[in-house]
């Protein structure tokens, strides 16, 4: 027997990720649906105000930031519901790979996933609400990238556990939300600031918050994975 | 599968397990039971009004004890979480989920006498930057999640696992929903130093009222944990009767 | 080439789920080139035995070695193992080849995409390679899962009822790589429901009941036909046996 060696960490972790990227460009159905729900959320949510009493630049950041919650808890839906059809969860624990390669692989793989959608939607909240290509814009991207991070990281691990209970996708969100909280209030009022063109170091106490949300919660989500298999 | 031996040993478990259960109305809920309707007569006949917020100032009586509570019993459930995660102990488990909903009750309690206040005083139903009310707020959330989800879960062993997980992330979670309510408060208004009701400077009675209200809701909170307790013991007692009885 | 210590030692395994006790004190020794055919009725803790052996529940108390290796502590001795079940443990929207390949990099096997194709015509599959699974039949699903189960070699392969759903030509082909594990020194574990099949294929036979292992026999010194009447009588009789029921008050 060839002496083969199992991939570390972060080599199991990635295998992982291409794998369900791999699925999910097969299928397509799930990033469809959630770009398609982000982008007509977007457009309905600027006829729900009047455009003359406030103008849509300022709507913009709340605007954006309750589309990318719930467009990524549709993308999270589908994360380990793969696993459970055919109980692909049991070759991958059979397997020599850590339990936490497992969370860090489909984590980035999420996190890949919704930055995709994420790529379309922000310039779809440029075109629709009239902002500013430029500079703040980036930065914008950029908070939203790690609000992602944060979301990914809580949404992986609510994912896993949710898919073993009863009434999965109403679960995934009721456990999720709570954990959004505080990376939509920092993200939305750093956004809401550099959108407004004031210089970051103002935004700077919100994205302390964001930054020590994700650190804390990669490290926490990463080591209760294993408690939510069964062993 | 129920051939004549299994069920005749099946009723003597039933016998001596549930015909004669410890009774849920005992001494310790009567006597805290008691001492919360105490205070609120206190509270409302033998305590000076304040001067300027009038009769509904009263409500923090009420108010600020549940707080209290509410913060014990999710503390409770927090460190239980963690004691079930390292021993696989089901009482501790049991105790969280006790815990858990007594925090919901008290929990709500504050959600409502908050805004009953709020109006009489500020004239609005829901005021944000009131750091405790808005956080408070965010614990309901928390708490729901956690009994929903356990709701969801069957397999015992499970339930306790994920729940564990659950409350010690919640745990995690709840100093960064301080920081960030607190920063987007101290932003629209800055704390108000005006009609803080346990600000030291209290006079005697009312303070005294505040001090028997804190002892007599903590009792409650107590008491309450304690009867769902056995509420859930005689729960799974039943539930390891039916899943025996008759099988394997 | 075949080592001496056990491929498979089980002592005094337990495992319960809340009060019931699935595996209830199994000792078990299996030697590489051995095949053990675990029968018995539904519920007996066959498959809980099968899970324990690959690592994927943790004993209540005793413990399980795979080549002297516990799996629970040493993750990298997984590789020794193959596990196939009930269910393929595929993914369906993938073709077979990009399942085993992936299985395959999961072993870390060096040249992922030659072992991958290797065993998919062991298992007499390479010409649906690159259908979706999803296309395939439950037969040809079940073929693609062994080949994923065995692309890296294992030296203890733990099958859980395999023959159901394959036709012949499935079912020959994986009687041929049993065949061929065994004599490369590979220790199986088989759990079936059919006593023939089981007694066609191994050196060993075990019946297991409410998680003990009431017999174990050497094949060769088994007549079929009254094997299978007294694995009936067993079984039968098993099913009148009352339970034991305590329930352990931990108020």
């Amino acid at each position: 027997m060839s002496r083969a060696r199992a991939p570390g960490t972060f080599g199991a972790a990635w295998l992982v990720a291409r794998k369900d990227l791999a699925i999910e460009f097969r299928t397509r159905t799930a990033f469809f649906s959630a770009l398609v729900f982000a982008v007509l959320a977007l457009c309905i949510f600027y006829f729900a105000w009047d455009e003359s009493i406030i103008a849509p630049a300022q709507r913009a950041p709340g605007v954006l930031w309750v589309v990318l919650a719930f467009s990524a808890l549709l993308g999270l839906q589908r994360s380990f519901s793969i696993e459970e059809h055919d109980r692909g969860i049991d070759a991958l624990l059979v397997s020599p790979i850590s339990r936490e390669s497992i969370y860090l692989g489909k984590a980035i793989g999420n996190l890949l996933f919704l930055c995709a959608i994420q790529l379309i939607t922000i310039p779809a909240l440029a075109l629709f609400y009239n902002l500013p290509i430029g500079r703040p814009l980036m930065v914008v991207t950029a908070i939203v990238l790690l609000a992602m991070i944060g979301i990914v990281a809580v949404g992986t691990l609510f994912s896993a556990m949710a898919v073993n209970t009863r009434l999965a996708e109403l679960l995934l969100p009721m456990l999720s939300l709570p954990f959004f909280v505080p990376i939509l209030m920092n993200a939305a009022q750093a956004t809401t600031r550099v959108l407004g063109d004031r210089p970051l170091a103002e935004s700077w106490p919100w994205l302390k918050i964001l930054i020590a949300f994700d650190l804390v919660f990669v490290v926490a989500c990463t080591l209760a994975f294993p408690f939510t298999l069964e062993e | 599968m129920t051939s004549a031996p299994a069920s005749a040993s099946a009723r003597t478990v039933l016998s001596s397990g549930l015909t004669a259960p410890k009774p849920i109305f005992d001494w310790f809920f009567a006597l805290a039971g008691l001492s919360v309707l105490a205070v609120a007569v206190r509270a409302i006949y033998f305590t000076p009004m304040e001067a300027l917020q009038g009769a509904a100032q009263k409500i923090y009586y009420i108010h600020v004890p549940s707080a209290l509570g509410a913060y014990i019993a999710v503390g409770i459930t927090a460190l239980t979480s963690v004691v079930y995660l390292w021993l696989h102990d089901e009482r501790a488990d049991r105790l969280a989920e006790a815990s858990a909903e007594v925090a919901l009750v008290f929990i709500t309690v504050v959600l409502t006498t908050g805004p009953i206040w709020a109006h009489k005083i500020w004239g609005a139903w829901w005021v944000w930057w009131d750091m405790r009310l808005t956080f408070t707020l965010f614990l309901w959330f928390i708490v729901a999640a956690y009994l929903v989800l356990r709701d969801g879960i069957e397999d015992p062993a499970m339930r306790g696992r994920y729940g564990a997980v659950l409350a010690i992330l919640g745990a995690l979670l709840i100093p960064f929903i301080h920081l960030s309510v607190y920063l987007f408060s101290a932003r629209l208004h800055p704390m108000p130093v005006v009609l803080k009701p346990d600000k030291p400077s209290l006079p005697p009675e009312m303070l005294t009222t505040f001090l028997l209200a804190f002892v007599a809701f903590t009792l409650l909170c107590f008491a309450l944990i304690r009867a769902r307790y056995r509420i859930a013991v005689q729960r799974d007692l039943v539930t390891a009767f039916e899943g025996d009885g008759g099988s394997r | 080439m075949f080592p001496t210590c056990p491929a498979v030692e089980a002592s005094r395994v337990r495992r319960t789920f809340g009060r019931r006790r699935a595996v209830d004190g199994v000792d078990l020794s299996l030697y590489a080139g051995e095949c053990l055919a675990l029968f018995g009725p539904n519920g007996a803790g066959k498959t809980t035995l099968l899970r324990l052996v690959a690592g994927l529940l943790k004993p209540t108390s005793g413990s399980v070695r795979v080549c002297g290796h516990s799996l629970r502590e040493d993750a990298s001795a997984r590789a020794h193992v193959g596990l196939i079940s009930h269910q393929s443990m595929l993914y369906r929207a993938l073709t077979p080849r990009e399942n085993v390949e992936f299985a395959a990099r999961l072993y870390g096997i060096p040249d992922p995409r030659a072992a991958a194709l290797n065993a998919l015509e062991r298992m007499r599959i390479l010409d649906r390679a690159d259908a979706p699974v999803r296309a395939l039949s439950r037969g040809l699903q079940q073929r693609v899962s062994i080949a994923r189960s065995i692309v890296h070699e294992p030296s203890v392969v733990l099958l859980d009822e395999p023959y159901t759903g394959l036709d012949a030509a499935g079912g020959a082909a994986l009687t041929d790589m049993l065949q061929l594990l065994r004599s490369s020194g590979a220790a199986l574990i088989l759990v079936t429901h059919n006593v023939d099949e089981g007694l066609g294929v191994a050196s060993h036979a075990a019946v297991m009941l409410d998680g003990k292992i009431v017999r174990h026999d050497d094949c060769a010194t088994v007549e079929p036909r009254t094997y299978i009447a007294q694995y009936r009588e067993l079984v039968l009789r098993g099913a009148e046996h009352e339970s034991s029921f305590d329930v352990e008050a931990t108020a």
